[in-house]
């Protein structure tokens, strides 16, 4: 996806420098979207649901690796606006996340030691 | 009322495999008394805590998949509370769940059959962009 970019971005660009007011509103290199090198504008990817793309429909809590990759190093719940997962899963994926923290599969605070 | 629970419980990490065995087919045993039937029992090992519990910081995961009302798992939470090396337990109703999974998955499954046929529409998209792309760059 990302090389199919490239070649594409200079032939981009050309049209519209006229208007080219740096986007200073996103935090550069957020977790979907790093900056394009070398563009005064910051192109964020548009995020999309893992669990909508990779088609997972069972969110379970025994699933710890793939809860663990929505949970910050402080063991907190990853915002969606992090991640980019859908509201529906992201709701279940919050229950599951809690439901392994009580069996101590993810922690509540901290990295697992 | 025919409802399937999962009870996952942890058992202090020094515990042998005879004593464990033992435990469960205790549990076992009282689940029939209350209407239920245990569907399946794995035992998934030892592993570390996530955070320390009982001053543990390892323990042997067992998962139970037990059918039934509330009764024979209200029952057998009874007994995991008094069972001295059971360190943690939790139960989550799964029968909804999968019914849902279920239905998610007739659909997909009768959406597969009617996409089979146009399959063929899908290729001539690559194909455009590829020619696009060195029209833009000359």
């Amino acid at each position: 996806m990302a090389d199919e970019m490239k070649p594409a971005a200079p032939a981009g660009d050309g049209p519209r420098s006229g208007g080219d007011r740096p986007r200073s509103g996103g935090r550069p290199g957020g977790p979907g979207g790093p900056a394009r090198e070398g563009g005064r504008k910051f192109f964020r990817r548009k995020k999309v649901c893992k669990f909508c793309v990779e088609k997972i429909e069972n969110i379970n809590y025994k699933d710890y690796r793939l809860l663990g990759q929505f949970v910050a190093e402080s063991g907190k719940i990853v915002p969606r606006r992090l991640t980019g997962v859908c509201t529906p899963h992201q709701r279940r994926l919050s229950v599951a996340i809690k439901q392994a923290r009580n069996i101590a599969l993810l922690p509540f605070a901290g990295r697992i030691a | 009322m025919n409802r399937t629970y999962e009870l996952m419980f942890i058992v202090r990490p020094d515990m042998t495999d005879e004593d464990l065995d033992k435990l469960i087919s205790t549990l076992q045993s009282a689940v029939p008394a209350s209407q239920g039937s245990v569907k399946s029992v794995e035992k998934m090992g030892k592993r570390r805590l996530a955070y320390t519990v009982r001053k543990f910081n390892d323990g042997i995961y067992v998962l139970l998949i037990v059918e039934g009302g509330g009764s024979a798992i209200h029952e057998l939470e009874r007994r995991l509370r008094v069972t001295e090396p059971v360190i943690k337990f939790l139960t989550v109703r799964t029968d909804e769940e999968q019914k849902r999974l279920d239905k998610i998955k007739a659909l997909r499954d009768a959406r597969k059959k009617v996409s089979a046929q146009p399959a063929a529409s899908g290729e001539p998209t690559p194909a455009a962009e590829a020619a696009e792309t060195p029209a833009a760059t000359a």
